[in-house]
C-alpha cells in the first residue's frame, strides 16, 4: 500500500479530484525535500498550486511555457529531483509532446506529468482544451507509465505510486468533481494490475478514468435484467494487464472498452492489441469519441452523447449481446 | 593567460579539429560545418573553465555542458574521446549499426555526455533546469549551455531565455556559435535573427560578444561569466562569432557544409588546411 492519507474517504467527496492531488503533492513534498512542483500558468486550475504555497522555494511557474515547463523539468530530474508537472492533459500531450518524447522518455527522466482537465472533462471550453488524444499519444512514448484513476482517492493512490517508482509518468486527471468510486484507499491499487470492479460472465466491460463508474451503473442496470457484466477498472494503461484481458475474454467472450477520449490509440486500441496478439476471438466494441471532435457541453451530457455513461454502455451491451461472432470452445490452440 | 597556457590550448584545439575530421572521414560523412566552428569553445570549456572527473563522469559536483546544438555531436564525441571518457576506438564506429555513437549523442549510453539533444530547442531548458536544480541542492556546478545560431529560431528558446532571466539562472552560462549559417542558406537569409545581441539584451541577459575562434576572448567571457555565477545581476549570454567549417578552405563560411561527405582527397586536402590555419593561429 502506498501509505496512509491524513484524510479520509467522506472528505474527498467534498474535494475535487484535483484537490486531493494537490494534498496528495503536499504530503509528499513534507516528507521528501527531492520533490519539486512546476506549471504553466495554471496552478491554480490544476491545484498544483498547493504545493507552491506549501514550499514555495521548490515552486517554479514558468508561465504559459509547456514547452520549457517539460524541458527544466528534465534537467531538474538529471540533476537528482521528483519534478511533479502539471497543466491541461490536451497541452502536456501535444503542445510539448517533442519535450515529453525527447527530454523525458529518451533518457527515462524521473518526472511526473499529472495532466488535469482529462478528456471532455473541461466540455464547455470545446475542442482546444478536450484531450482525445492524449492517451493514444503518450501511450506509443517509450518507458511512459501511462495511469487514468477512476476518482481522487486511486488518483492518491497513483501519485504516491509514481513518487515511489523511477521513471516517466503520465497520470491523467479530470476537471472538477469525479463520482466517488472508491470509499477506501486499501482496495489493492497496483501498476499494471486491473480491478475487478464486478463479478460476471456474460460480457466484460473494460473501463477507465471516470468511465470506471459509469461502467458499475451499467453493471447494475444490466444485472437487474439477469445480465452478469464484469467490469474491470484498467486504471493503468500501460504497462496495460494482459492477463486480466485474456481472461475477460475466455471468460465472457464479449468485451467492451469505455474511455473518454478517441477509439484511435486509447484503452480500446490497448485491449485490441492484447486481444489480436492472443489469436483468439470475441465480439468487441470500443466505446469512446469516434474519430470525431466533441461538441461543447457539460460532462455529463457530453458522456451521454458519446454513449461512454451508463445507459451508453447499457445499450451497446445489449447489442453486442445480440451479436454473433465464430464460437471457439477450443482454448488449447493458442498461437 | 601566460603565452605557455595559451599554446596548450592552441597545440590541443589543432589536435581536435583533427582527431573530428578523421572522425568525419571515417564516418564517411558528418556534421562538419558546425563541428568546426564550435571546437574553439568546446576546447576552452573542456580544457580551461570546466570542473569535470574523467575517471567520475557523473561527480555530483561536475559542472555540466549541454550541447543544445546536438548535431554537433561528432566535435563532442571527439573531446570526449580525447578527454578519455569515452574510448577513441569507439571513434571509429561513428554512425556504424550498433554503435553507441551517432550523430546524436544519448547520454544515456555516452560518458560525459550530460544530455540527450537533437531536437533544437531543447538543450537550453534542461540545461537551466539543471541549474537551477543546483541552486536548490546547495551545489556550486556551474551549466554551460551550447546552442547553435539557426537553433535560436525555436520558440522554445526563448520561452527558456525569459525563464532564465525571471528565476535569475546565474549558474547558467548560455553560449551561441554564431556561424551565420543553417542547413537551408545564411541565417539572415533564411529567419532574420538581427538584430541579435539585442533580442537577448531585451531578454534580461547580459550579452559578451567575442570572436569564437580567439582563444583569449573565450576564456575572458566565460571565465568572467563563471565567476559571476552566485553575483551577477543577469545571466550572460556569450555570442560567439564563429565560422562555418573554420579552417578547413573549401568549406569555411558555406551553409552547404552544414553536414557532408569526406572522401580520401577532400580529407587531405581539410587535413592542409587546418594544418596551415593552426600554424598560421599558433604563430600570432
Amino acid at each position: 500500500m502506498a501509505g496512509s492519507l491524513t484524510y479520509t474517504a467522506v472528505e474527498t467527496t467534498k474535494l475535487s479530484t484535483s484537490e486531493v492531488y494537490g494534498k496528495t503533492l503536499v504530503e509528499l513534498g513534507a516528507k521528501d525535500k527531492k520533490v519539486v512542483a512546476l506549471t504553466a500558468d495554471l496552478a491554480q486550475s490544476t491545484k498544483i498550486g498547493m504545493f507552491g504555497d506549501a514550499y514555495p522555494d521548490r515552486f517554479f511557474n514558468v508561465g504559459i511555457a509547456e514547452q520549457n515547463m517539460i524541458g527544466m523539468a528534465s534537467g531538474m530530474a538529471k540533476a537528482g529531483l521528483i519534478p511533479f508537472v502539471s497543466s491541461f492533459s490536451v497541452f502536456t500531450s501535444l503542445r510539448c509532446a517533442d519535450q515529453v518524447h525527447s527530454d523525458v522518455c529518451y533518457q527515462n527522466l524521473n518526472v511526473k506529468i499529472i495532466a488535469t482537465h482529462g478528456g471532455t472533462s473541461f466540455g464547455q471550453a470545446g475542442s482546444t482544451h478536450h484531450a482525445i488524444e492524449d492517451i493514444a499519444v503518450m501511450r506509443s512514448f517509450v518507458n511512459m507509465t501511462v495511469i487514468i484513476p477512476a476518482d481522487g482517492i486511486e488518483t492518491a493512490n497513483a501519485v504516491k505510486m509514481a513518487h515511489k517508482t523511477p521513471g516517466p509518468f503520465y497520470i491523467r486527471i479530470n476537471r472538477g468533481f469525479d463520482n466517488v468510486f472508491y470509499d477506501k484507499e486499501d482496495y489493492g491499487f497496483e501498476i499494471g494490475k486491473a480491478v475487478k470492479v464486478c463479478e460476471g460472465t456474460d460480457l466484460t466491460i473494460i473501463a477507465t478514468g471516470s468511465c470506471v463508474f459509469q461502467a458499475r451503473e451499467a453493471s447494475k442496470i444490466l444485472n437487474a435484467s439477469g445480465i452478469k457484466a464484469r467490469v474491470l477498472n484498467i486504471h493503468t494503461i500501460k504497462p496495460i494487464d494482459k492477463e486480466a484481458i485474456l481472461s475477460a475474454v475466455k471468460d465472457t467472450r464479449r468485451i467492451i472498452t469505455v474511455e473518454d477520449h478517441s477509439v484511435i490509440g486509447g484503452l480500446g486500441s490497448a485491449v485490441a492489441e492484447v486481444i489480436a496478439g492472443s489469436g483468439k476471438g470475441c465480439a468487441f466494441r470500443m466505446l469512446g469519441l469516434q474519430d470525431k471532435f466533441s461538441p461543447i457541453g457539460l460532462h455529463e451530457d457530453l458522456m451521454a452523447m458519446h454513449e461512454i455513461d451508463a445507459n451508453g454502455i447499457v445499450k451497446n451491451a445489449g447489442e453486442l449481446l445480440k451479436a454473433d461472432f465464430e464460437a471457439d470452445e477450443d482454448w488449447s490452440d493458442d498461437i | 593567460m601566460d603565452k605557455q597556457e595559451l599554446l596548450r590550448l592552441e597545440q590541443k584545439v589543432a589536435d581536435l579539429r583533427a582527431l573530428c575530421l578523421l572522425t568525419t572521414y571515417d564516418a564517411g560523412s558528418g556534421h562538419i560545418g558546425g563541428g568546426m566552428s564550435v571546437m574553439d569553445i568546446l576546447a576552452v570549456l573542456y580544457h580551461k573553465i570546466m570542473k569535470i572527473d574523467i575517471k567520475n563522469p557523473n561527480w555530483e559536483d561536475r559542472d555540466r555542458m549541454i550541447m543544445s546544438k546536438g548535431h554537433a555531436g561528432i566535435a563532442h564525441a571527439s573531446v570526449l574521446a580525447d578527454l578519455g571518457f569515452i574510448d577513441k576506438k569507439d571513434l571509429k564506429t561513428f554512425n556504424l549499426t550498433g554503435s553507441k555513437l551517432g550523430i546524436h549523442l544519448d547520454s544515456n549510453k555516452v560518458a560525459g555526455v550530460d544530455a540527450s539533444t537533437g531536437s533544437l530547442g531543447h538543450g537550453l531548458s534542461m540545461a537551466s533546469g539543471i541549474a537551477l536544480a543546483g541552486k536548490i541542492n546547495n551545489k556550486d556546478y556551474i551549466t554551460y549551455c551550447i546552442l547553435g545560431d539557426g537553433e535560436c529560431n525555436e520558440g522554445a528558446i526563448w520561452e527558456s531565455a525569459m525563464a532564465i532571466s525571471h528565476f535569475k539562472i546565474t549558474n547558467l552560462v548560455t553560449i551561441v556559435d554564431r556561424n551565420k549559417c543553417m542547413i537551408d542558406g545564411r541565417t539572415e537569409s533564411v529567419m532574420a535573427l538581427e538584430p541579435f545581441a539585442d533580442k537577448w539584451r531585451a531578454f534580461g541577459f547580459e550579452v559578451v560578444e567575442v570572436d569564437g575562434h580567439s582563444i583569449p576572448e573565450l576564456v575572458s567571457a566565460l571565465e568572467k561569466a563563471k565567476n559571476g555565477a552566485k553575483t551577477a545581476e543577469k545571466p550572460t549570454v556569450i555570442i560567439a562569432n564563429t565560422i562555418k567549417g573554420a579552417g578547413i578552405n573549401y568549406m569555411e563560411d558555406d551553409y552547404r557544409w552544414h553536414y557532408g561527405a569526406i572522401d580520401e582527397k577532400k580529407y587531405n586536402e581539410a587535413n592542409l588546411s587546418l594544418k596551415a590555419y593552426h600554424e598560421k593561429r599558433i604563430k600570432a
